[in-house]
């Protein structure tokens, strides 16, 4: 940490900007300088497949306040979309660990839904800044370079769950994790056909070298078997022996935990937490942070909330004073004195007035 | 989007009440059914300005914010100049102005949450001012907002200091009227931190000292930090020039004080605009909040610069029908009421600057003394003076409430 973040970081220096901040003020100077909050610019956008849902791997330069990665760790990415948005969306980071304020790259793919990933795969540019979190997550290699093991050490990944393996593997074979020694890697990958196969050059190049790393990809379009216990055990025999990262699509998952049977080897990481659906018709409202579920009445959400036992804040109870202001990480509400409705995810909206139409998830 | 095109709100025509109809009351001038169609139309306004809300608004608060921070620096910076102390002055107010009107006040109202900027949610804005910004969105976005004028609810009449209104009843202590008044103007920010204590519900019992605990921290809290960075770290940063520096910041936030103060008293206090019982606002249509709104508040004329220095509170009416609506779209939508409120023959209150002080300033000193004699304990002697001098103010010319064309 350098002598200027120091000062900028110092309690006399948050004095002295209070009560907005130091980062409110050097902002409008730099956009890449900043004392506690992380920024990163777009150094490079490379696209690496085409097609319906086609995938970028962006690299990033971060600030300074960058703290660095483990491999197998997310980052928050906000971007300002169109309308002068600011939305926010989780992104696995897919270059091997960083160090404090180090570049790292992150792999997007285009999901129709998705603003924030259209944004990043459709319309970012070199110079572009986006507004980051620090790495997040737990779903990282505990194997470490400097005290390596002779480990086995298996992946499992379909789809865009191919990210945080990457990063491991890219981890452990830039710090010279090999083979030689008779660890050995297994990483068995699922994707729809080869023109959706992302990272393929790479590896194709890891299958090639005498590096321990045995790759296997399992294309559905070229009639690949789809994942089973019989198939993986005929990879590696002891699977439930082995420590084993999974990361892809709902099905997929839920396969691998199958064949696991409760084996404590076995790490998952899902894209989204799995959303019950109880089927009542107009949908089910999820408190995230008070961890209830109800059905939907059509009530506006300050008194569904209510009506589920909890006492969010509230003033007006007509929408013009902004106490019950609550995030909406997901779903579709209307405003009850307007009839608007609004779907954009991670939304601050007004419980009082936000009647949900269908599902909806609010941090309350 | 431009859904409600010119033409076809000039045509419309406000809705004759409906046989039997009777308007709500003599203050509150439209019965239900109109009532029903005047809420309508302001809220196809503001479901219009929602549905536009857009890049141009997010560069514009955040070219305010920039100049905002450059006339802070630039004012922090010129006290180390001292031939240049009134320049350095003028820079740090401007900088306290916009940061509490046209920012701050605007920010925490919510006007640009729609954006999802940290920096600009009402949420987690601060402002530069002592009043902590958690408790001000309580009185000023709830209490005030929502009761509006209500004589008894609302304690923005008088902040629980003055007499505003005839309603309120005398008693010897508002002689000292104008006095208080001038009092609250120059420590205009730390009154409005006091206000959630509710000083004066304390000294009539209602409210217990205990219950003030909480708001205490928080008002010291932000108090240490405010005083630490204007009165003690700035000023020491200047060395020998410290005592110049000290009263500099202390100008600069009287500055604001008296600003502030006087722009938020033309905001409800001009001669004309209305004040409401509880009991007339009981079970009352989303139609009637707006009525009152629009009636309990009062404009200013001026040019851009003028508005936006004001934070565009000078379009008070505008931003109590739409307090979330991003303010600078007021004058956009100033127009439209003022066609709404001649179609229904509605007052719109609004002059310049120089005629609505005027006018507060003869309200705040008519209701210095009783409305009659007979409100005056023991004075019976002196009640043909009172009464002389009384009828002698309200004799004086009352302020017109004719739409300024401006
Ligand atoms: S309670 Fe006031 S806006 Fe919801």
């Amino acid at each position: 940490m350098g002598l200027a973040t120091t000062i900028l970081q110092s309690r006399a220096v948050a004095a002295l900007a209070s009560p907005h901040g130091v980062d409110r003020y050097l902002e409008l100077v730099n956009p890449m300088w900043a004392a506690t909050e992380v920024r990163a610019r777009v150094v490079d956008v490379h696209r690496e497949t085409t097609g319906e849902h086609p995938v970028a791997t962006i690299t990033l330069q971060p600030t300074s306040t960058w703290r660095g990665h483990r491999a197998g760790q997310y980052v928050q990415v906000g971007v300002e979309v169109p309308g002068a948005r600011r939305t926010t969306r989780c992104f696995t980071i897919s270059s091997a660990a960083s160090a404090p304020g180090e570049r790292f790259t992150l792999t997007v793919r285009a999901h129709s839904e998705g603003l924030v990933s259209k944004f990043l795969v459709e319309r970012a540019e070199p110079g572009l800044v986006v507004h980051l979190s620090q790495a997040q997550g737990d779903f990282t290699l505990v194997e470490s370079p400097a005290t390596p093991t002779n480990n086995h050490l298996l992946f499992i990944t379909g789809g865009s769950g191919i990210t945080p393996a990457m990063s491991m593997v890219r981890t452990l074979l830039r710090d010279g994790y090999d083979g030689h020694v008779g660890r050995r890697v297994t990483f068995l990958h699922y994707a729809r056909g080869p023109e959706d196969q992302v990272f393929a050059d790479e590896l194709a190049s890891w299958a090639d070298a005498d590096n321990g790393v045995r790759v296997v990809l399992r294309h559905e379009s070229a009639g690949d078997p789809r994942f089973s216990a019989i198939d993986l055990a005929r990879l590696v025999p002891d699977f439930r022996e082995v420590d084993t990262w999974v990361c892809g699509p709902a099905g997929l998952m839920e396969l691998v935990e199958l064949a696991y049977d409760g084996s404590p080897r076995l790490r998952t990481e899902r894209f989204k937490p799995p959303v019950v659906k109880a089927g009542s018709a107009e949908g089910d409202v999820v408190f995230s942070r008070a961890g209830t579920q109800a059905a939907n009445s059509g009530a506006p959400l300050l008194e569904q909330a209510e009506a589920a036992g909890l006492t969010p804040e509230f003033g007006c109870r007509m929408g013009i004073c902004f106490s019950c202001t609550a995030r909406k990480s997901e779903g579709t509400v209307r405003n009850v004195l307007t009839g608007e409705e609004s779907s954009l995810p991670d939304e601050e909206i007004r419980i009082c007035v936000s009647a949900p139409v269908g599902d909806c998830v609010v941090d309350l | 989007m431009t859904a409600l095109s010119t033409e076809q709100t000039h045509d419309r025509t406000a809705p004759a009440p409906e046989p039997g109809e009777q308007p709500v009351s003599d203050n509150l001038p439209l019965t239900p059914s109109q009532l029903k169609a005047f809420g309508e139309e302001m809220d196809a306004i503001r479901q219009r300005i929602i549905a536009s809300l857009g890049e141009e608004d997010a560069d514009y608060i955040h070219r305010v914010v920039k100049a905002q921070r450059a006339f802070e620096v630039a004012g922090r910076a010129l006290f180390y100049v001292p031939p240049a102390w009134p320049l350095a002055v003028a820079a740090l107010s401007v900088s306290k102005i916009l940061d509490n009107m046209e920012i701050g006040h605007n920010v925490m109202h919510g006007q640009y949450d729609w954006m999802g900027e940290p920096g600009l949610s009402s949420r987690m804005y601060e402002w530069d001012n002592v009043c902590p910004s958690e408790q001000w969105k309580y009185s000023h976005n709830y209490i005030h907002h929502t009761f509006t004028n209500i004589v008894g609810k609302d304690r923005d009449i008088g902040y629980g200091i003055l007499r505003m209104d005839a309603d309120q009843k005398w008693h010897p202590y508002y002689l000292g009227n104008p006095v208080y008044a001038f009092l609250l103007m120059v420590f205009f920010e730390w009154g409005v931190a006091m206000h959630d204590l509710e000083v004066e519900n304390i000294v009539a019992g209602k409210r217990k000292i205990s219950e003030n605990a909480a708001l205490h921290r928080g008002i010291m809290r932000k108090v240490k930090r405010q005083a630490l960075k204007d009165y003690l770290l700035f000023p020491a940063l200047t060395g020998p020039l410290f005592p110049l520096t000290l009263a500099g910041n202390a100008t600069a936030n009287l500055v604001r004080n008296i600003w502030a103060f006087n722009i938020i008293f033309c905001g409800h206090f001009p001669a004309g605009v209305a004040t409401f019982s509880v009991e007339e606002t009981e079970n009352e249509s989303r139609g009637q909040w707006y009525l009152r709104q629009l009636l309990g508040s009062a404009n200013i004329t001026g040019g851009k610069l003028f508005h936006l220095m004001t934070g565009n509170l000078s379009h008070q009416i505008e931003h109590h029908l739409f307090p979330d609506l991003p303010a600078r779209r007021y004058p956009e939508v100033a127009a439209e009421v003022q066609e709404i409120c001649e179609r229904y023959g509605l007052e719109y209150h609004t002059g310049p600057l120089g005629k609505q002080l005027f006018s507060v300033a003869a309200k705040i000193c008519r209701f210095a003394l009783p409305d009659r004699a007979s409100d005056v304990p023991g004075l019976s002697t002196l009640a043909g003076a009172a009464g002389l001098v009384t009828r002698f103010v309200s004799r004086r010319p009352s302020v017109a409430v004719v739409p300024d064309a401006a």
